[in-house]
């Protein structure tokens, strides 16, 4: 471990190439104009091909003020449950805890444990369980959620939580190998979680 | 260099993330009520057959399917 000390001391600590951070980065990609070349000399009269990359919308800045509201994506695999949505502030369950996310908050990008998501909107609150996923806030107040699964708190069947809950105990108390464990475990806390979510 | 930091419970028993998320999602899915779980037990459902090659030819493919066999 200590093998190269020395080296990783004694260079520069100015980088010699600095890498720009990926948010001073341009954000339209530019047009390949090597290949856009190479394409007009053989095939003139077809335009070129678009590239994934100029499909996509340019990242939107950094504004230089703190903006009013925070926009929310707010996406799982089969819906787009919110899309570019402003609102006041979103509360997630993250793997540190519930963060409260307002808007002009530090880029973060944060692991979700299951646990209930509240989104914000002057006086409504709409609340979700979510199952696990990640959280991306970018420094634009743009927060991107993505989910497995969640569901309004209202669609959960809280007898189906309580006969979950004590399977799982007591697979807890019965498993052997570590996976049997690390499995239950799962278990339990996804049950407690639904559990206080109804509950709270 | 530095040793990782302490792994979650999951990670240390040899289970990978994409393999936790889903477990949550099925515990999830398996806690709603009735019209809202079959919709979502339905949609989540898959089949597939797998075949390994060798040699240049695929071998007897295995079907793994949530649909019970016909």
């Amino acid at each position: 471990m200590f093998r190269r000390a020395t080296t990783l001391l004694t260079r520069s600590t100015i980088p010699l190439r600095a890498r720009p951070f990926s948010t001073d980065v341009a954000e339209t990609a530019p047009a390949d104009s090597t290949f856009t070349d190479a394409w007009k000399k053989v095939v003139p009269h077809i335009d070129p091909p678009k590239t994934p990359l100029t499909f996509m919308k340019p990242r939107p800045a950094t504004p230089s003020s703190i903006p009013t509201k925070l926009t929310v994506n707010f996406v799982l695999p089969y819906a787009s449950e919110l899309s570019a949505k402003e609102v006041d502030m979103v509360i997630i369950p993250a793997s540190t805890g519930h963060m409260g996310v307002l808007p002009g908050h530090v880029a973060t990008i944060a692991e979700l444990k299951p646990g209930v998501m509240s989104v914000h909107e002057g006086t409504d609150v709409t609340k979700y369980f979510v199952s696990s996923g990640f959280a991306f806030i970018h420094a634009n107040s743009i927060a991107d959620i993505i989910a497995v699964e969640a569901v309004p708190l209202d669609r959960v069947d809280a007898s189906l939580v309580q006969k979950g809950l004590a399977e799982f105990n007591q697979k807890l108390n019965s498993a052997s190998t570590d996976l049997e464990k690390a499995e239950a475990q799962i278990g339990v806390d996804v049950h407690s979680a639904l559990n206080s979510a109804l509950t709270g | 260099m530095s040793s990782n930091a302490a792994a979650p419970f999951w990670r240390a028993a040899g289970m990978t993330y994409i393999t936790y998320s889903n477990i949550c999602a099925n515990l999830v899915r398996n806690c709603l009520k009735e019209p809202y779980k079959t919709e979502a037990i339905s949609r989540e459902r898959v089949h597939f057959a797998v075949s390994k090659w060798a040699e240049g030819k695929p071998e007897k493919p295995t079907i793994r399917s949530d649909t019970p066999e016909a």
